[in-house]
């Protein structure tokens, strides 16, 4: 009975270790700890009355689920990418600038600015939008798969001009549009007072789920990202997998983009989602992918994305200086991503395994006993 | 055939070689102007349309334009105005350094060299004029006007620009002074001129409650970012409100929200020299001694409580 106990005990153990979330997590319980002996006040939350006189809660945590909405999003599809294709699109925040501008374009029409409410329809200008982020998708995605280009180089190119771009298509003016309407998929729906973007957020992990559970694809992918020539040999098409994963980066670089234009009714497509590829890439390492390709897993990458946003707004909440600000977070990154690179989860497996000779071996001794 | 549309493209050329070299004399001024490229932000976008505006025919200019953001590409621009025998060769540098050589040749050719927008390190004699923006100014001017408020308590939330940028180091210049002075600066972050990191960075210090009633933000998207925050938690701002915003950079929007009464401030970073460099062509034409070599130009500080729709028309870009 003892024992059984024990076995049931080791092989949670075992799960907790041989799971790649452990690592997203222990950082987080990190992160949370940190902030509870630095100050218990972090996580609090005020039920505030906002300006338009809704009830909203405002605090921290309310920031980090907020503002780690959309790199959580680009997240979901740099995984599938970097799983697929075993390199990394450095080009969706420029993509993402090209939807906001493409959003901010069609709802002010000619003249840049709509200071009366939005001059044109929402779901046109985010269907526009998605469509020009999917083709820049697509662009990325063939130079990949079927050109044979290194990701990173591939994806240099729109990383290049896609900033360009997004001005020409807003004549290169600093947009504004007021719009109380507008303003809630970046801000609160009136009555519920958890931020929009964090709603949004949740409904692509829900989506992205449903399609893994009821399709093949996350299948493909890891088959592809694994081994692309016996994939083919099963009867997958490597290039096509690969394309599609580029796809739906771009899809998620126009929700992002939405967001970011939405949250302030401006859109400075210099600024827009600025180096927000870095983040995803990291958000992706610190859930333990393999940045290779290969396997992958979602909720630990989504988690890795919401961590970097919780390792921010600590540092803000520290007050670091200003210039001290991108070492402090490069130390903590470089600890992060060593913690959860694959060797030293290797040496972690190995540990567990040790622990769990020695304890098999005292099971042994008191069975004996 | 071939050989006679071969001809007659030597004959284009040789044309166009004789048109292009020599003093034109038709009775317009030539201008030369290299430009760092209009994407680069909205200053510069208006900065070129002020230029393109003034430097017509209907003036008397004959005018070329080049655009672009590196160094080395502007300089090969300028030897090929000042082959193409231009009268005045004006010039926003993309970097400080490398362009001795080609203005020794502009000088031996004849060729009137302006800088507006940003100064080089050249000797000043191989320039008539420059006419530039001092950040130092503008950083002082919103201190002072800040001053004048005659606050009971400042304490200042500073949000900084990318920074060892040239607009930043010169508007945090001015308020670091005041901060010695007894000031209270609450929080001094950088937030990249980005909306969303000026949001983070207010929301961080509502979280942990500590009083604050000016926000200094050194650009109109960050000041944009910052209001946001405020609303969101449901404090008030603007004139004769609790929290007091400062911005920079005069974007139409921004201005807008001053004469709404939302913002107290904004500080103008004039993209207008185009009027500057008119007077000093003229006056070099009329043959007159020009008084300075530096020229600094007038920027302004819009209040809420006076701007008028008229200021939001005329200095908004």
């Amino acid at each position: 009975m003892k024992s059984k106990v024990l076995n049931n005990s080791k092989t949670f153990f075992k799960k907790l270790t041989s799971n790649q979330i452990i690592i997203p997590l222990l950082a987080l319980l990190f992160l949370i700890v940190f902030n509870l002996i630095r100050d218990p006040g972090f996580f609090e939350i005020k039920v505030v009355t906002n300006t338009s006189g809704h009830t909203v809660w405002n605090g921290n945590l309310m920031s980090i689920i907020d503002f780690g909405s959309e790199l959580a999003i680009l997240t979901i599809g740099m995984t599938f990418v970097t799983a697929a294709s075993g390199g990394q699109d450095i080009s969706i925040g420029a993509t993402a600038a090209i939807a906001g501008s493409i959003i901010a374009r069609i709802l002010t029409g000619a003249d840049g600015r709509a200071p009366q409410g939005m001059e044109g329809s929402l779901i046109l200008a985010f269907l526009v939008a998605v469509l020009a982020c999917v083709l820049c998708g697509a662009f990325n995605g063939t130079l990949v798969a079927y050109f044979k280009i290194p990701p990173m180089v591939a994806t240099l190119i729109l990383f290049t001009a896609g900033r360009s771009i997004a001005s020409w298509i807003n004549e290169n003016r600093n947009i504004s549009i007021v719009d109380d309407k507008f303003m809630i998929i970046g801000g609160f729906i009136p009555g519920i007072p958890i931020p929009t973007p964090f709603f949004i957020a949740v409904l692509c992990m829900i989506i992205t789920a449903l399609v893994l559970k009821f399709t093949t694809l996350g299948l493909y992918t890891q088959a592809v990202g694994i081994n692309e020539n016996s994939s083919r040999l099963n009867g997958i098409n490597p290039k096509f997998i690969k394309l599609l994963t580029f796809m739906i980066l771009g899809l998620g670089a126009a929700v992002a983009g939405l967001i970011k234009v939405s949250r302030t009714g401006t859109c400075n497509y210099a600024g827009l989602c600025k180096d927000i590829e870095m983040d995803a890439i990291l958000a992706v390492a610190l859930g333990g992918n393999a940045l290779g390709g290969g396997k992958f897993n979602l909720k630990a990458s989504i988690l890795g994305a919401y961590i970097i946003q919780f390792l921010t707004t600590t540092l803000l909440a520290m007050e670091v200086p200003s210039t001290a600000l991108p070492a402090y977070k490069a130390v903590v990154v470089i600890i992060l991503v060593v913690f959860s690179s694959p060797v030293v989860r290797e040496k972690m497996n190995k540990l567990s395994a040790y622990i769990k000779v020695k304890t098999a071996k005292n099971v042994g001794k008191e069975g004996e006993n | 055939m071939k050989k006679f549309l071969a001809m007659l493209l030597v004959a284009a050329m040789a044309v166009a070689c004789l048109a292009g070299c020599g003093k034109k004399d038709d009775g317009f001024i030539h201008v030369g102007i290299i430009n760092n490229d209009p994407s680069e932000s909205g200053y510069r976008t208006a900065n070129d349309r002020d230029l393109k505006n003034t430097f017509t025919e209907a003036n008397g200019y004959k005018a070329t334009f080049n655009y672009s953001l590196k160094n080395d590409e502007q300089i090969q621009f300028a030897e090929q105005m000042i082959n193409d025998g231009v009268d005045y060769l004006l010039l926003s540098a993309a970097a400080t350094s490398g362009w001795d050589t080609v203005l020794k040749k502009a000088q031996k050719a004849g060729v009137k060299v302006l800088l507006f927008d940003r100064t080089i390190d050249a000797d000043p004699s191989l320039y008539e004029a420059s006419i530039v923006s001092d950040m130092d100014k503008e950083g002082q001017t919103a201190a002072d006007w800040l001053k004048a408020q005659k606050l009971d308590k400042y304490e200042v939330i500073h949000i900084q620009g990318v920074m060892g940028s040239a607009a930043q180091i010169g508007r945090t210049k001015a308020m670091d002074a005041m901060y010695a002075q007894g000031w209270t600066k609450v929080v001094q972050q950088t937030g990249n001129w980005s909306e969303s990191e000026a949001q983070q960075i207010v929301e961080s210090v509502i979280a942990s409650g500590k009083s604050f009633n000016v926000i200094y933000a050194e650009n109109d998207n960050m000041a944009k970012g910052a209001a946001l925050a405020l609303d969101k938690a449901g404090i008030s701002h603007g004139v004769g409100k609790d929290v007091i915003i400062m911005g920079f950079d005069c974007n139409q929007w921004a201005l807008e929200e001053l004469l709404k009464g939302n913002w107290n401030y904004d500080g103008q970073c004039n993209p207008f020299q185009a009027s500057y460099l008119n007077n000093i062509i003229k006056k070099l034409e009329a043959g007159e001694k020009l008084s300075q070599k530096t020229v600094i130009m007038d920027e302004k500080g819009f209040d809420a409580s006076t701007i008028t729709q008229a200021d939001v028309d005329n200095y908004g870009i």
